[in-house]
């Protein structure tokens, strides 16, 4: 065998640390290597052409690169080595990057390090063998997980670009939290003006099936064909039937049901339409709140109906649906104010949510858009916004930014002026984080067109006094104690993983961060790929994102799915588990171990023996170390070649 | 080529693709800076790795063995952390009683995101098998030790 | 509750002086729920005020040197009534988890310390260790109508990394602890804020102010007596209350009393252990209001 080894400065990232040429020079004492050199940059052109060159020029078998994690630029040199001729996986990588060069400054111990790890590739190499993918068939459907504005734009692009798409919404009604806001910024227009239509489009585009009330219960099979159980969640009323007419609504007894669509901050009827525009608009009733439910006669729904759709005995329904692709876009929740003692803790009535602000902000919320104090319905004077209300706050483990709440402050802010013109706000803040286009133009319209008053400094708290609060903070810049006595304070909350993100992504079999978010393929390059083949994400669920980002992502998400469904087949990665039959004695513990189901138990000449399912195989290797007969070996990662690293490294 | 003499210890580690070898990736991008005695070896996942591995490279000479896989319920694989757990537990009673000392052995649940996590880890064990000082396995099991080069060839001969 | 509740006792200098009655009636007070209470022999001063101002060893070592002899009693669980003992006692643990802090500190000490001793407040183990389940088992006449503000004081409760008990922000395990006797507890919302205690003596001013601002948002929650779980607090509140109204313009009288003495009377200690004589604004009146109070519920309830 021949093999290559090509060591990378990649600039000075390694070479600062790392003496590359006197790598090279120890690698050509290592066995069966035939050719090493250092390179200035191993992955841009020149330095690919320079792999294929050599090995065109020396015949190579097998090549190594040593440079950044295989996780980085694996795929892009095995491209180059099937260019140049051989099988893709006659490729190596040590990775004398990101575990040598960036961690460590001396510069003898790292070049020592990096030429072990060179040996140690070049010990597994010798070991490796040309393998092929097997071609297989999909499923050209998609499921988009979250029916907000990312999930809405995902499931419309998929669908206008010829998929079918199953479009699973957790709440009764696609919309998100976009659907919950009044205005938008930078450009203050209406959010369900410009909403609406998308849940429109989505509700009437043929190729779009979509589940409302339902959650994903299980997710099983790989990229291309996934099986997917959805539970759809009893409603109580037949959704064939309802013609969202809301006559029950009028009629409903039960009028003190919590409103999660107005978060709280209005009553609505057990049985309801969460909002005039809500998509499906169909009812469902609330049975914590439900006389039938609760005290076991009412019924008035059930006579009012004219279609006849109340069922009440309705129980929740598990269908599945196969799908190729999955786009996750679950979205976020707000961070719990109650965890600030100091900001009341929940107690004070008229200290409230952005999210609760924004619908009293509303035309179509519960007060009609007139801005009334939810403890005495008094319309406010003096109303104080405090930002980063579990943002940037290592004390509850928020150390992030959210991003979008110094915008939609300043927007809240302009609002109250405009509903209340003799009103004064206040805005404490920390830092103004208002990159964007317009953005910091808006900000700055906040204070000074509308004579929002921004104190740079945090509320140390908030305590009734009289009928009103009194707001005290600091204001660092005169470096000095402020007071301020509020009608009502409006507390930015941030950005918090969805509840039941964890949850998810371990169904989805994708990594989540500390907080909840989904984790992308890479933070830059990859920003909606999952390392879940077939997983991809869109909006908030990746991390906070204000709308314009959503959107864009619920489309980049789109593509990518659309790019995967433009192959006929697809090719699955020939590093799984291969059988040797005649060391196998059907004692079938591979199958019983294999997560996927991907081992069968066939018969040869009448015995049992395991056989691997190609295509289903995802090649963890569980099997092979299950298997008390080694004969199961997982391609590329065999014994042998696990042993020979351990071998390169331990002998001395 | 020998490890630093006087400097560094032998110490190998067994790191699943999907978790912890990208978490040691987030360290190296965040420049989380570490001791330069462990070498890792990248698997698909931990429930690829044989206990025996682990046996064999510390009777190869090795001062210690660092295994790092996806937090239990995030296994890329969906269970493979599991078997992981069982049989490196199993392991772990099982390596004092043929004279190994049980810190030359550690197993831990290391995300991609955990850069800052994989450093302390990292430091961690190495200080902890720096205090154990140079393994005396190599020089005892030293005879015992040869790789079969074909594939399908005798298993790991313990 | 369990028979073995015993733990080392801290009484702190205040409990010698100035805060008598609160020494006096959380032994009283332990004594009825069965807690043994044993003295640290020779204690001395935790290091307070003067001290930690100057060198963190030498304010360690003084408190390092208690601790040391709780080690020496055999006892892992030092409590004090005292939030700015507990204060000194936890923060020179706290600092001693370094290796190299703590030998600075023993190297001044006679005895080492180990640094395996908790120290805890009254409050805490009241609330914890008893449980308010288990207390009000044991109330026998109920503080029924009592309307009490349940005030904290600015250290009972933070740093939150060396305290570690109840919410910095919103304690509320006094609250829990009077509520279980039966009393109207009110939410305060200036239960951690500061009396101005340290500046009691170079600038009054500011301690008329801010106490002030305490007895009026008392009032302003319709409390009719404080709660409180410190000396200097108590003192500033009601000792000063004259200064306090003769500053503001205000005509407060607000009894200040230790949430010990109130749980005594719950738990149907003597007034005479309980040093009720001690405060300088009489409880009377409000005890007697709330017993009218409650008296007059209850002929409401057996009447309907």
């Amino acid at each position: 065998m021949k093999i290559g080894v090509f060591v990378c400065h990649c600039g000075s990232n390694i070479e600062a640390t790392v003496d590359t040429a006197s790598v090279a020079g120890t690698a050509r004492a290592f066995p069966d290597v035939a050719y090493a050199t250092d390179v200035m940059y191993s992955c841009s052109e020149p330095g690919q052409d320079g792999i294929i060159q050599a090995v065109r020029e020396k015949g190579l078998d097998g090549v190594v690169v040593a440079s950044c994690s295989p996780r980085m630029h694996e795929t892009t040199f095995r491209r180059a080595v099937e260019r140049a001729g051989l099988n893709r996986y006659m490729l190596e990588m040590a990775n004398i990057r990101e575990h040598v060069s960036w961690i460590g400054k001396d510069r003898e111990a790292n070049t020592n390090k990096a030429a072990e790890l060179v040996r140690l590739a070049v010990e597994k190499l010798r070991r490796n063998r040309a393998l092929f993918p097997k071609s297989f068939d999909i499923t050209r459907r998609v499921l988009v997980i979250g029916g907000g504005v990312a999930g809405i734009q995902a499931a419309l692009d998929c669908a206008d670009g010829g998929l079918d798409v199953v479009l699973v919404e957790k709440t009764s009604s696609i919309g998100g939290k976009m659907a919950k806001l009044d205005k938008t910024f930078p450009t203050v227009d209406c959010s369900s003006c410009i909403l609406g239509p998308k849940m429109v489009d989505v509700a009437q585009h043929e190729r779009i099936a979509l589940h409302a009330y339902a959650e994903v219960e299980e997710i099983g099979g790989y990229v291309g064909n996934f099986e997917v159980k959805i539970r759809k969640k009893a409603t109580f009323v037949d959704w064939s039937l309802c013609t969202g007419c809301g006559l029950c609504m009028e009629k409903c007894p039960s009028r003190k049901s919590h409103d999660a669509f107005n978060e709280g901050v209005g009553l609505t009827t057990a049985i309801n339409i969460p909002f005039p525009q809500a998509i499906p608009k169909k009812a469902l009733i609330d049975a914590r709140f439900c006389r039938q439910f609760l005290k076991g006669k009412c019924g008035v729904c059930a006579k009012v109906c004219p279609s006849g759709a109340i069922r009440y005995e309705m129980e929740d329904e598990v269908i599945t649906e196969k799908v190729g692709a999955i786009v996750t876009a679950t979205g976020f929740d707000l961070f719990d104010h109650t965890k600030y003692g100091e900001y009341g803790g929940g107690r004070y009535p008229d200290v409230i949510t952005s999210l609760q602000y924004e619908r009293l902000l509303s035309a179509s919320g519960p007060t009609g858009g007139h801005v009334k104090r939810p403890s005495d319905g008094r319309e406010p004077r003096t109303v104080v916004f405090v930002q980063c209300v579990g943002s940037r706050d290592t004390s509850v483990d928020r150390p992030y930014c959210s991003g979008f709440c110094c915008m939609y402050t300043a927007k809240q802010a302009i609002l109250t002026k405009d509903h209340i013109p003799e009103s004064q706000s206040y805005v404490f803040y920390m830092d103004i984080r208002a990159p964007g286009k317009l953005y910091d133009e808006f900000t700055r319209r906040a204070m000074e067109e509308y004579g929002a008053r921004y104190v740079r400094g945090r509320v140390a708290m908030i305590y009734p006094k009289g009928d009103r609060l009194l707001v005290r903070g600091a204001d660092t810049l005169m470096g000095e104690q402020v007071e301020i006595e509020a009608d009502l304070v409006v507390l930015a909350v941030g950005a918090e993983a969805a509840a039941g993100s964890p949850a998810l992504a371990e169904k989805l079999r994708i990594s989540y961060d500390k907080y909840g978010f989904f984790m992308e393929s890479h933070p830059k390059l990859r920003p909606v790929e999952t390392n879940t083949a077939g997983v991809y994400l869109a909006g908030a669920c990746q991390g906070p994102k204000d709308i314009p980002s959503s959107v864009g992502q619920g489309s980049a998400a789109a593509s990518k799915v659309l790019g995967l469904f433009s192959r006929q087949k697809l090719e699955s990665d020939p590093q799984i588990s291969q059988v040797n039959q005649r060391r196998c004695v059907g004692c079938g513990k591979c199958a019983l171990t294999c997560p996927f189901g991907a081992v069968k138990m066939i018969d040869v000449r009448g015995e049992p023996k395991a056989e691997v399912i190609e295509t289903v195989c995802q090649g963890c290797g569980i099997c092979a170390v299950t298997c008390p007969q080694g004969a199961v070996q997982l391609e590329h990662f065999t014994d042998n070649q696990i042993l020979a690293e351990v071998n390169a490294l331990c002998q001395s | 080529m020998p490890i630093l003499a006087g400097k560094e210890l032998r110490i190998v580690g067994f790191l699943c693709n999907w978790c912890s070898y990208g978490g040691a990736d987030t360290a190296g991008v965040g420049r989380f800076s570490q001791p330069t005695d462990l070498r890792i070896i990248r698997v698909p996942c931990s429930g690829r790795i044989d206990p025996l591995f682990i046996v064999k490279t510390l009777l190869y000479g090795a001062d210690g063995v660092l295994v790092s896989g996806c937090h239990p319920r995030d296994c890329h694989y969906g269970q493979g952390n599991f078997y992981a757990r069982r049989r490196l537990e199993a392991l772990k009673r099982f390596l004092p009683i043929i004279g190994v000392e049980p810190g030359r052995f550690e197993y831990t649940w290391v995300s991609a995101s955990e850069g800052q996590r994989w450093q302390q880890v990292v430091q961690g064990f190495t200080e902890q098998v720096h205090a154990l000082g140079p393994s005396p396995a190599s020089a005892v099991f030293g005879a015992c030790r040869e790789i079969p080069d074909e594939k399908g060839g005798p298993r790991v001969a313990v | 509750m369990s028979q073995a509740l015993t733990y080392a006792y801290y009484p702190g200098c205040s409990g010698l002086g100035t805060s008598r009655e609160y020494d006096q009636s959380t032994r009283a007070v332990c004594d009825a729920l069965g807690i043994g209470l044993a003295d640290i022999p020779d204690w001395s001063c935790c290091g307070s005020s003067p001290a930690h101002t100057v060198d963190h060893v030498l304010s360690a070592a003084l408190a390092a040197r208690n601790l040391a002899k709780v080690e020496a009693m055999g006892r892992d669980t030092a409590v004090t009534p005292c939030p700015s003992c507990l204060t000194n006692l936890r923060t020179a643990s706290h600092r001693m988890a370094d290796n190299a802090f703590r030998e600075r500190t023993n190297a001044l000490l006679d005895t080492p310390c180990r640094n395996t001793v908790t120290a805890k407040s009254v409050l805490q183990i009241l609330a914890e260790d008893v449980g308010l389940d288990a207390l009000a088992r044991k109330v026998v006449k109920p503080l029924a109508g009592l309307r009490v503000a349940a005030y904290y004081g600015c250290i009972m409760n933070r740093p939150p990394e060396v305290m570690r008990f109840d919410d910095h922000e919103n304690p509320m395990a006094m609250d829990g602890i009077l509520a279980a006797l039966g009393a109207d507890v009110r939410p305060f919302p200036l239960k951690v804020e500061c009396c101005g205690a340290s500046y009691g003596v170079a600038r009054r001013d500011i301690v008329a102010r801010l106490s002030g601002r305490l007895l009026a948002a008392a009032e302003d929650v319709g409390a009719e007596m404080v709660a409180t779980a410190c000396p200097l607090c108590q003192m500033n509140l009601d000792l000063r209350q004259g200064q306090i109204n003769s500053a503001g313009g205000t005509s407060h009288h607000m009894p200040v009393l230790y949430f010990t003495q109130l749980m005594g009377l719950a738990l149907g200690v003597p007034e005479e252990r309980l040093g009720l004589d001690k405060v300088c604004v009489s409880p009377r009146g409000a005890l007697r209001a709330a017993a009218e109070r409650a008296a007059a519920e209850t002929a409401k309830g057996s009447k309907a």
